[in-house]
């Protein structure tokens, strides 16, 4: 009996470590519960270039949040929901770029503050009277993610161009 | 004449086989979950089993665990340092690991060390005829033997991968951070960015899950099936660990593809 309660024992221990390696993996490092909770800023961009779900947010390059989703408007320019820090005071007239991150790096939003004394925030905080799907978590000063095509094509036609005349 | 039709007849008599034999594992498989379902729950069996499959299989993963992530960890430090981009290795390793080797690893040496084991242990049942001893006194062996057996397995999978996934990010960790100099919080940022819930982890319970039936299966119907001899034992024995390896790497091409990563 005294083996059979130290092998229960053991094997009670066995679950319990591999439960918490589960959670572990699932909450920290899959951010199973990291989503949501935050506050959800809006942004549209005509290019975002590599930039994915779950990319960081940052403001000075202190992360302060994620991209949440990325999709298409009705305009078919790119949406990108991202959830961020809801203690950020973030006024009205912030701007988002879209920025790379090293050499090869990832690309990132960066949040640029600016000088107005209205925040962004959730819709029922900042008009409770407007109609649902307004967009008053919008941020609209975006600068679009670099392309180096595009950069590089405006330059060999502005060099031939300017060789023409 | 005949000489010219004996191998046809071969290669058809080995593909029926195939059938039938696929056929009883199906069966025995449906029998052995309806056995599950019914009580009495035997968690004392249960108990015994997980210490065998679970506990026994422990220090194995574990140090295959480490050892994999060390290996990794060096391989992958010194491709992607090529491209200037060995901040990537943290994602690279967690990607590849929760993906792919941790279910894979596990279910493999989970198979090598509790599968053969799990055939071993009732092949030696059937030969010294305790089987039909159990059904004389109307104990159901598929009830007693075979539902802890499966149940444990189902269980112990995801925790052990779990931890096989755990120990390589720490040895992958131990050679990027602590040996080639890499930026702590560089490679945890890599990791925690670059996984998901949906994608990655439950598809990696889902390969666990899998792997576990599988190795269930295969071993409890193997030693189930096993010849009435040393030599049946043996047999079932090498025939659980080819055929449950095999069977899981397929298996994980199909889950992967099915499951969309």
């Amino acid at each position: 009996m005294q083996s059979t309660a130290l092998r229960d024992f053991i094997v009670g221990l066995f679950v319990l470590v591999g439960l918490a390696s589960l959670g572990y993996l699932s909450l920290n490092l899959g951010g199973a519960a990291a989503t949501g909770g935050g506050l959800e800023l809006v942004a549209t961009f005509r290019e975002i270039g590599g930039l994915t779900a779950r990319a960081p947010v940052a403001i000075s390059g202190v992360r302060v949040g994620r991209v949440q989703r990325i999709e298409l408007d009705s305009n078919l320019d790119a949406r990108v929901v991202m959830d961020v820090d809801a203690s950020l005071e973030l006024p009205v007239d912030t701007s988002a770029a879209i920025r790379t991150a090293g050499l090869l790096g990832d690309q990132f939003i960066a949040l640029e503050p600016g000088a107005e004394d209205d925040l962004l925030g959730p819709c029922e905080v900042v008009a409770p009277e407007a109609a649902p799907g307004t967009p008053c978590n919008q941020i609209d000063m975006v600068e679009n993610a670099l392309n180096i095509e595009s950069l590089v094509g405006r330059l060999v036609h502005g060099v031939a161009d300017g060789g023409e005349e | 004449m005949h000489s010219a039709i004996a191998p046809i007849a071969r290669l058809g008599a080995a593909v029926s086989r195939l059938v039938l034999e696929l056929g009883r594992v199906a069966r025995f498989g449906a029998v052995a979950c309806v056995a599950l379902l019914r009580p009495p729950y035997r968690l004392r069996r249960l108990s015994h089993e997980l210490f065998d499959t679970g506990v026994l299989s422990l220090p194995i993963v574990c140090a295959s665990g480490l050892t994999v992530g060390l290996v990794l960890g060096l391989q992958l430090y010194w491709v992607l340092v090529r491209f200037g981009s060995e901040s990537s290795l943290g994602s690279v390793v967690g990607l590849t690991l929760i993906r792919e080797l941790g279910p894979v690893m596990t279910g493999l040496l989970v198979t090598g060390r509790a599968g053969s084991a799990m055939a071993a242990e009732i092949g030696v049942m059937r030969a010294t005829e305790q089987l039909d001893g159990m059904r004389t006194l109307a104990m159901d062996p598929l009830h007693y033997v075979v539902g802890p057996k499966l149940l444990a397995m189902l269980l112990a999978m995801p925790l052990l991968a779990s931890l096989f996934i755990l120990f390589s990010i720490f040895g992958a960790w131990l050679v990027g951070v602590q040996l080639l100099g890499l930026d702590h919080g560089v490679y945890l940022a890599g990791l925690e960015q670059s996984i998901s819930f949906r994608t990655d982890i439950l598809g990696s319970l889902i390969k666990d899950v899998v792997f576990a039936a599988i190795i269930a299966l295969v071993a409890t119907y193997r030693g189930f099936t096993s010849g009435q001899s040393a030599a049946g034992v043996g047999r079932a024995t090498t025939g659980t660990v080819v055929t449950a390896s095999v069977c899981i790497l397929l298996a994980d091409y199909i889950v992967t593809a099915l499951w969309g990563f």
